[in-house]
């Protein structure tokens, strides 16, 4: 069985607040669901499918209740937490479900405010004795990444800088975007170093927000309004670790999670218009390019130098919305809005400076917890009909 | 810096409880399981690698080389360098660099185990050979 073509996205919406210290966060959820309910033309009580993950006040139920869904309808619900991932794992997920007759419209939704206020921690680990004292942070964790990358591989600070030099060239299109000045590499190389080898230009944005998918059958999909996106590839995965035993920093759980969407899909990377990656921070796209096979192991540095990752510039255009680099990350979870630039991407509803042209084509993917620790990833690839 | 760096005590749990009392006397264990011989860390009862419950305690040299590390040059403590350590026994282990220029930690460079107190039992950190 495959869910290849069993589900479109037909409702996106990313909520263009930065900063919300007037809201909710629950608020922000029943917002980002308003706004992809509509942009699918869909109303709530047709809603039959929720997922959530761990920034959804309470979980599943409270939620399913404060945003008044349906519950003589709603049949399916999925609070699946894998950090930043969630919500393309969540997509992976719907598309079973609607694969198996178990929803026909499924809602999706992410918000919260990091830049408002300090989140509530995550639930302690079983390694909790073993590496609470020692302060791994998201900086840290992926600065040991960076800097063991750079050992194994020759990858420099330069070519990593060219990663945030990509999305600031798009984010100055992007009007809800927070930082939307373009930047040089030297630039990068100048702001102050925050957790070596990242200096603050290679770290993501911090701020509130949040975003909702709409996703459902391809029958309902055909009687909207909007164009076509289906899911024709999926995976997930996780790694860690594993007993001090598989400890190897220099690559994430895209190696598995990518080839198993692509396989399903039955495309390859060379095929690709267009990808939304994780950009926590600059390290993080350049071990997914490489994972996901857009390159080999070790040439990422090469691969995303001199302006390879710019639309229109580049043979692979990223993050057209400025990403999390530029643009936000809600939540300090990335997967959600990465979905939606793709969407926007093969609907042609990009900023025309940064749209693709015959965009049929796109990856998103992205992790969750720490890749310099353990972590989840999923990859999801869509194609316009 | 690290000498008055508040650390926290550690729970401890009746799966890990003999590793936090060998830390008060100074000994740094490991678990290796009997059935596979494979070492690991941080010590499961059940082996990660084989299933085996035959898993042992194991006093560990202390010794190892850094894998990687970072330094965070900012935080409400003062600076700090969090890194993975490969034991001479195999296993890699998180922990943080203390006790040392932490300017000129390199990947590879020897390293070895040293306890810092807590309110409870000691925590295994690690310092330049």
């Amino acid at each position: 069985m495959t869910i290849k073509g069993k589900a479109y996205i037909a409702g996106i919406f990313e909520h263009p607040t930065r900063h919300a210290p007037d809201k909710s966060t629950a608020q922000l959820h029943a917002e980002v669901a308003k706004g992809a309910i509509e942009d699918a033309g869909l109303s709530k009580d047709d809603v039959d499918g929720y997922f959530c993950a761990g920034d959804a006040p309470g979980g599943a139920w409270p939620m399913v209740d404060y945003l008044g869904l349906n519950t003589k309808k709603l049949r399916h619900v999925d609070s699946t937490e894998t950090g930043g991932c969630s919500y393309i794992i969540h997509l992976g997920h719907a598309a079973e479900a609607i694969a198996a007759g178990k929803c026909s419209i499924a809602l999706i939704t992410l918000a919260g405010k990091p830049r408002t206020g300090v989140m509530p921690p995550r639930a302690a680990g079983a390694e909790v004795d073993f590496e609470s004292a020692y302060g791994a942070t998201t900086h840290n964790a992926y600065g040991m990444c960076a800097m063991r990358h750079m050992h194994d591989y020759g990858t420099t600070s330069e070519q990593l800088a060219w990663i945030k030099v990509a999305a600031s060239h798009h984010a100055q299109y992007n009007p809800h975007a927070m930082l939307k000045d373009v930047v040089t590499v030297e630039d990068v190389l100048n702001s102050p170093m925050i957790s070596d080898p990242l200096h603050r230009m290679d770290c993501c944005v911090v701020s509130d927000g949040g975003g909702a998918l709409i996703v459902t059958t391809p029958e309902i999909a055909k009687s909207l309004k909007k164009p076509l996106v289906k899911l024709i590839g999926h995976g997930e995965a996780m790694k860690g670790p594993r007993g001090g035993k598989d400890l190897d920093l220099t690559y994430s759980a895209g190696v598995w999670s990518g080839p198993r969407a692509f396989e399903e899909a039955g495309v390859t990377p060379k095929d690709i218009k267009y990808a939304s990656i994780y950009d926590s921070f600059t390290i993080t796209v350049l071990m997914q390019l490489e994972d996901l096979g857009f390159c080999k192991k070790g040439e990422g540095g090469k691969f995303v130098a001199d302006g390879n990752l710019i639309s229109g510039v580049g043979k692979l255009p990223f993050n057209t919305d400025g990403g999390g680099l530029c643009s936000n990350h809600p939540v300090n979870r990335g997967g959600m809005t990465k979905i939606i630039e793709a969407v926007r991407q093969l609907r042609g509803e990009a900023h025309p400076k940064v749209q693709v042209k015959n965009c049929d084509l796109a990856i998103a993917h992205g992790t969750g917890g720490l890749l310099g620790v353990r972590h989840a990833a999923s990859t999801a690839i869509l194609e316009r009909v | 810096m690290s000498e008055t760096k508040k650390y926290p005590a550690p729970a401890t749990n009746p799966e890990t409880a003999a590793f936090w009392e060998a830390a008060k006397q100074g000994k740094f264990m490991i678990k290796r399981c009997t059935a596979c011989g494979e070492a690991h860390y941080f010590p499961r009862a059940i082996c990660p690698f084989c299933y085996s419950d035959k898993t042992v305690w194991e006093q560990a040299s202390g010794e190892g080389t850094i894998y990687t590390y970072s330094l965070m040059r900012k935080s409400p403590t003062g600076p700090y360098a969090i890194g993975y350590v490969t034991l001479k026994e195999g296993p890699s282990v998180q922990t943080n660099f203390v006790d040392c220029d932490l300017t000129t930690l390199k990947i590879g460079q020897k390293v070895k185990v040293v306890f810092k107190p807590t309110d409870g039992a000691p925590l295994p950190f690690f310092t330049v050979a």
